[in-house]
């Protein structure tokens, strides 16, 4: 196993406010790594620094790294191309204002995929992989805004998968979705995986239990500890690392 | 107690009717009123005629289409600076001391009172830049007025997309560009044009701003030559327009007819009346298919 992304010393400030303080671990390539923690510790703002959306709002700083194959994403001239690499996925799902096609087809489109075949290939395959095909196929036209929210969610994920990328990140992709939605979803996930490196944040932490191979554990702001999922469920370290993994606090 | 509540509830509804009604009363009343006294003359002559005697007789359409093209020169010099300025304010503008300068400038600016633009105009186009006294020179008038008001109304338009649309296209590695062709601006350009729209006819309305920098009093006219009736003025000529030509019949006590003077009114209302109807329509428009 060979590391993918790596955080060392990561914080995060949003003006005063450290949002994520000293975080240090490492993601392995091909697998799915499970952030867990109660509200407001980090979460995501810890997935907006992968991609450097985080520059996008104003406030904000860093210090730290995080690296992706060795590469600190800072030294990374073409941001645009580090985001083409990364999948994101978030709560709230947005499908954009184009229809359900457009919607898919828009990142492979602004990379420049024009081919007709092709766009129609991957859009039907991503959106197989969201498993929202069999819903939409007859009506890839309608507009992707006009659809369920559950079904915006999966969408959101197509369109991730889109640009092919090397990383996924999903944060709380499944709390639109029905339970037997998202079990097809969680297997799809672990077929994926043989594709791409998936950061899968989470508040159903025993989502993180079934697909993840490593769980880290965030607390207000700060990594509490992280490790094998097992480990981390059975004997974790820290007291509260058990408590909140079981479901006795948070 | 809860017979109060139901009182007073009844009363705040009535007094906010009535305020509410008391905007719809002047508006009827002037247009009744105006339509009314110019009845009289208005019809096709009146409009596809030529002026005569100083405006005491004949018909309106040299002013008219004057005022036409005003819109037409001014729409086409504001639109696109306006515009494009309230992108970058709005989608790229970073929040720092710059930016705040020229947000400043355009509220200041949108506060000048229209006799300040004109004689600004005088100064900047007529005299410093050699237009001298023409169609040109009072678009420009007009489109420097228009801009700080367009720069507002065209940020309106665009903050009303959703700053998630933004986000999820930036996520896939879009750039700014990108996004603003594909997303942004497909979903407000509806809303900008009717706003441009509105504000240029709104200040072609206006008297001061052509007023020193070329509205003619009368322009001699070839009453009978088509081609000079539909291009009767280029860029660098004097040219008659409506609001100013209510000015010159309306000092003119005795001479001209009062049905002359209210036609003018009439005809002004109703030129900016049709070019609001058609920002309306086109809003409407855009409304029915929205998209989320």
């Amino acid at each position: 196993m060979t590391t993918h992304i790596n955080f060392l010393d990561l914080s995060v400030y949003y003006g005063s406010h450290k949002a994520v303080d000293e975080v240090t671990m490492n993601i392995q390539k091909n697998e799915i790594f499970g952030i867990v923690g109660p509200a407001n510790s980090g979460k995501t703002t810890l997935l907006k620094t992968i991609n450097r959306t985080l520059d996008l709002i104003t406030g904000t700083r860093t210090t730290g790294e995080v690296s992706i194959d060795g590469t600190n994403v800072r030294n990374i001239g073409n941001v645009n191309h580090l985001r083409r690499r990364i999948g994101m996925v978030f709560p709230l799902p947005v499908g954009l204002p184009l229809t359900v096609y457009e919607n898919v087809a828009y990142a492979p489109r602004r990379a420049g995929i024009h081919d007709k075949e092709t766009l129609d290939e991957l859009v039907e395959q991503c959106l197989k992989q969201a498993v929202l095909w069999d819903e939409v196929k007859d009506r890839l036209d309608t507009l992707g805004t006009k659809l369920s929210g559950g079904q915006q969610q999966r969408l959101t994920l197509a369109r991730a998968l889109a640009h092919q990328p090397e990383i996924l990140c999903l944060d709380e992709f499944s709390i639109a979705i029905d339970p037997v939605t998202t079990m097809k979803i969680e297997d799809i996930l672990v077929q994926l995986k043989e594709k791409m490196t998936i950061v899968l944040v989470t508040n159903l932490t025993q989502q993180a239990r079934r697909l993840a191979g490593h769980v880290a554990f965030l607390n207000a702001s700060q990594l509490v500890e992280w490790g094998e999922t097992e480990k981390m469920f059975s004997n974790p370290e820290k007291e509260i690392t058990g408590r909140y993994l079981n479901g006795d606090f948070g | 107690m809860e017979r109060r509540k139901v009182l007073v509830e009844g009363i705040a509804k009535k007094v906010m009717l009535v305020a509410a009604l008391c905007l719809i009363v002047p508006v009827l009343a002037i247009i009744a009123y105006i339509f009314y006294k110019a009845s009289p003359v208005l019809g096709l002559d009146y409009l596809w005629g030529v002026p005569e005697g100083g405006g005491t007789g004949g018909g309106i359409w040299p002013p008219l289409i004057g005022t036409f093209f005003l819109v037409l020169v001014s729409l086409c010099i504001c639109a696109p600076i306006g515009i494009m300025a309230g992108i970058y304010l709005n989608e790229y503008a970073p929040d720092n001391w710059f930016t705040r300068i020229i947000n400043m400038a355009v509220t200041s600016l949108a506060g000048v009172p229209s006799i300040v633009h004109a004689l600004f105009g005088v100064g900047a186009f007529v005299l410093t830049f050699g237009m001298g006294e023409s169609l040109l020179a009072a678009s420009c008038t007009i489109a420097v007025m228009t801009i700080p008001v367009l720069i507002t109304s065209t940020r309106e338009a665009l903050s009303a997309v959703p700053m998630a649309f933004r986000q999820a296209c930036w996520n896939m590695g879009a750039t700014k560009w990108q996004t603003i062709r594909t997303i942004v601006l497909p979903n407000s350009i509806s809303g900008i044009l009717t706003g441009v729209i509105l504000e240029v006819s709104r200040a072609a309305g206006e008297t001061a701003p052509i007023l020193f920098t070329g509205a003619a009093a009368s322009i001699p006219f070839m009453a009978d030559s088509l081609g000079d009736k539909l291009m009767p003025y280029f860029l660098g000529d004097k040219f008659m327009a409506l609001s100013y030509h209510l000015k010159v019949v309306a000092d003119k006590l005795n001479d001209v007819p009062e049905a002359m003077k209210y036609g003018t009114a009439a005809v002004l209302i109703g030129l900016i009346f049709i070019l609001n109807s058609f920002s309306i329509v086109l809003r409407m428009y855009l409304r029915s298919r929205k998209k989320w």
